[in-house]
């Protein structure tokens, strides 16, 4: 046989038992006693449509959040990873402050941090501090993430072996110069992977800002169930977040093998 | 003839490692000096010093009489007149052949993009890499990635260049192609102090051969007398064992 009739013959079986597993699971769930109950109350198709554009419209206030955040935290999670990497021992203290932020903003629950900032830093009553329930659950949200992504961005930093910046310093550039240059372009590129991890993780902790009585998706959808004592916004809240995260997976996958590919293409 | 570069009593030791014990050695420009000797006896080291990769315990390392090891001493600026070249090439991954080469022209000496790619060009012509230039590293064989690294380390008109074991990691038949370039730096007067296996290469194109051990240079002269008649047992010893593994 062929490799290609191997390979029709691969997707024909994955495709038969994928029908198998998922009909008997379908089976399975709509023969348990519970079932037209939990039909009514989650899978109500017509509570679905109803729900489905304000909860859309509160779900575009994710997206803000996800997008302000996730520009502030690539950004601020860099420099605490460049400032933790600083060789040397002057660069003690800001060794030792990066350390202590992110064991502290990775030790405490994120909904505690958006609570304490949410609910304590309008309190303050100062006037030129914001008093947007939003603004301190994006900077909650910051925070919390800046201390993740920074030791992702680190591990990258580590993985790059110390002979490229032996290259690089023995050719006369200075230390900023090689880490520019030479060392975080080859760490970015490998931490995409675990990055878009983190990135997904926000956008679905962006639903807590909702605790903070901002109108995200989830809040909508709490105030719907709530209104006509059915679960089915719920549903409809947790399709539209897949719905964002399917898509960034895949197109980080693109980017990864456009890196490879381009690195084993010959130049013309 | 004027010294390129002295190393003065050098000493440098690992946590309780000594590995060099007080080496002494003046290298005069267009000369080419290759240090010999076993695993272990601190030709990397020695190299990895005179570039300022390792910072010395004792001594002093003077380049074209100036002192590079004093303190204060700019060491970009230092290590910009002296070129060093590794066993594993260490070339950018990420970048193209031509990226790998310009990068320090444009960077360290602040050269204008259109002039560090055209001398990139030439150079990587000279040594038969000019069809290479927009590959990556990746994609070249290790002889042709040792050619890059050296042609990078030209790039910044070395006083000096520093080669350790450059063929050392490659297969056998890929060794010549390097040492062909090497050779041609030769002929053109550069002065290159060379930690080299290569026996044969040794005596082929060094004006003297330091034999290194222990973490001093135990015997150094024309390389017909030391390959030939070394005085020292140390320097007889070894040399017989790279005879019995058949690499002279």
């Amino acid at each position: 046989m062929t490799s290609a009739g191997e390979g029709r013959r691969g997707v024909t079986v994955a495709l038969l038992s994928t029908v198998v597993f998922f009909t008997l699971l379908a089976v399975a769930i709509t023969h348990a006693p519970g079932w037209p109950e939990v039909k009514r109350t989650f899978f109500n198709w017509s509570q679905f449509r109803d729900s489905m554009p304000e909860i859309s419209r509160a779900f575009l206030l994710n997206v803000k959040i996800f997008m302000i955040a996730e520009a502030f935290i690539l950004v601020l999670a860099l420099v605490l990873a460049v400032v933790r990497s600083l060789p040397g021992p002057v660069f003690f203290p800001m060794r030792a402050l990066g350390i202590a932020y992110a064991d502290f903003f990775r030790g405490v629950p994120t909904i505690l941090v958006i609570a304490l900032l949410g609910f304590g830093a309008p309190a303050l009553q100062l006037s030129w501090v914001p008093l947007s329930t939003t603004f301190w659950g994006i900077v909650a949200l910051i925070l919390v993430y800046t201390a993740y992504v920074s030791e992702v961005y680190r591990a990258g930093i580590e993985s790059v072996h110390p002979s490229q910046d032996a290259a690089a310093r023995s050719l006369g550039l200075t230390h900023w110069q090689s880490l520019r240059k030479v060392v975080l372009p080859q760490a970015v590129r490998r931490v995409i992977p675990p990055l878009l991890n983190d990135f997904i993780g926000l956008q679905k902790d962006t639903a807590l800002v909702g605790f903070l009585g901002s109108v995200e998706a989830f809040k909508q959808s709490q105030i719907d169930a709530a209104a006509t004592f059915n679960y089915t916004p719920f549903v409809a809240a947790a399709v539209l977040f897949v719905a964002l995260t399917i898509p960034l997976a895949r197109f980080t996958d693109w980017l990864v093998l456009r890196d490879r590919r381009r690195r084993q293409a010959t130049g013309t | 003839m004027s010294e390129a570069l002295v190393v003065d009593g050098l000493h440098k030791s690992f946590g309780r490692l000594e590995v060099l014990r007080g080496v002494d050695l003046a290298v005069a420009e267009h000369e080419v000096v290759c240090l010999i000797g076993a695993s272990g006896s601190g030709k990397s080291t020695l190299l990895r010093c005179v570039n300022l990769l390792e910072p010395i315990d004792q001594g002093r390392i003077l380049v074209e009489g100036e002192e590079i090891t004093r303190r204060g001493v700019n060491v970009n600026r230092v290590r910009r007149r002296i070129g060093i070249v590794f066993q594993a090439y260490n070339l950018f991954p990420h970048m193209s052949v031509l990226a790998n080469v310009t990068l320090a022209p444009m960077l360290a000496l602040r050269m204008p993009r259109a002039q560090a790619e055209a001398e990139a060009t030439a150079l990587l012509s000279r040594f038969g890499l000019a069809d290479k230039r927009n590959d990556y590293p990746d994609r070249l064989s290790g002889g042709q990635q040792q050619r890059v690294a050296i042609v990078r380390a030209l790039a910044m008109k070395p006083d000096l260049m520093l080669l350790d074991e450059v063929t050392s990691a490659l297969d056998p038949e890929l060794v010549a192609e390097v040492l062909e370039v090497i050779r041609e730096l030769a002929a053109a007067g550069m002065t290159m102090l060379i930690a080299t296996h290569e026996m044969s290469f040794a005596r082929d194109i060094a004006d003297r051969v330091c034999f290194l051990d222990e973490g001093v240079i135990l015997e150094q002269g024309p390389p017909v007398q030391i390959l030939s008649e070394p005085k020292e047992p140390r320097t007889q010893q070894f040399l017989q064992r790279i005879i019995e593994a058949g690499r002279l």
